[in-house]
């Protein structure tokens, strides 16, 4: 499946896109995500080992599935208030 | 309810709103832009944010206080786009009954939010550079 991730701040600025795409197999988890977009998009590098992935608006783990057509996003260290 | 603003805040809504017989004391932290950090000059802060679930997680936040602690209101409110020095970013209002509980909640609610709530700021340093903040060893 083809996913959608969602990028912020310093992640945005490093692939200078607001989104990319990635293509994951089917029922995919985050660690897989995480492996394909250092492997297409090494300009993240820095920053991926760092970053959390929220599925749907919360907060996923490494062993959480990515269902199909779900809102991704690239979570990098927070640093509101 | 938290809200997320692009304009200055306001606090004095805020502090009204929380004001009510049954709260005998009212605490209001606000997070301002700093001119110092490390050394380094700030010009200015810029704040991004995934606007839906940070919405979400400062709800949850709300909702975590006051099942913890006794509290008559509890407001978060937090600036995004440029925030200039001396300015407020974040504004938190807790009022409850007794003081400890306002003063406690205060503090879990920014200290739990810098962990947790999907903003990021960007420095502006006096000397033209730019770079987003990201700590290391953020909770997994």
């Amino acid at each position: 499946m083809k996913a959608t991730v969602k990028l912020f701040a310093g992640a945005r600025e490093l692939a200078g896109q607001e989104q990319i795409e990635v293509e994951l197999p089917a029922e995919a988890t985050v660690a897989q995500l995480r492996a394909a977009l250092l492997a297409d998009y090494p300009a993240l590098g820095p920053l991926l080992p760092h970053a959390l992935f929220a599925i749907n608006g919360d907060y996923a783990t490494d062993q959480s599935d990515i269902p199909d057509s779900a809102e991704i996003a690239c979570i990098p260290p927070v640093s509101g208030g | 309810m938290p809200e997320l603003t692009q304009q200055p805040l306001d606090t004095a809504p805020l502090l009204s709103s929380a004001q009510s017989p049954q709260a005998g004391a009212v605490v209001l932290f606000l997070g301002v832009t700093r001119q110092q950090t490390d050394g380094r000059e700030t010009i200015e802060l810029h704040y991004d944010a995934y606007e839906k679930m940070a919405i979400k997680e400062l709800t949850a936040l709300e909702t975590e206080a006051r099942q913890r602690w006794q509290l008559v209101e509890c407001t978060i409110v937090h600036r995004l786009g440029c925030v200039p020095l001396g300015e407020a970013s974040v504004a938190i209002v807790t009022a409850s009954p007794h003081r400890h509980a306002a003063f406690a909640a205060g503090e879990w609610l920014i200290d739990t939010l810098k962990e947790r709530v999907p903003i990021w700021k960007k420095e502006h340093w006096a000397d033209g550079t730019t770079e987003w903040v990201h700590p290391k060893g953020m909770k997994k």
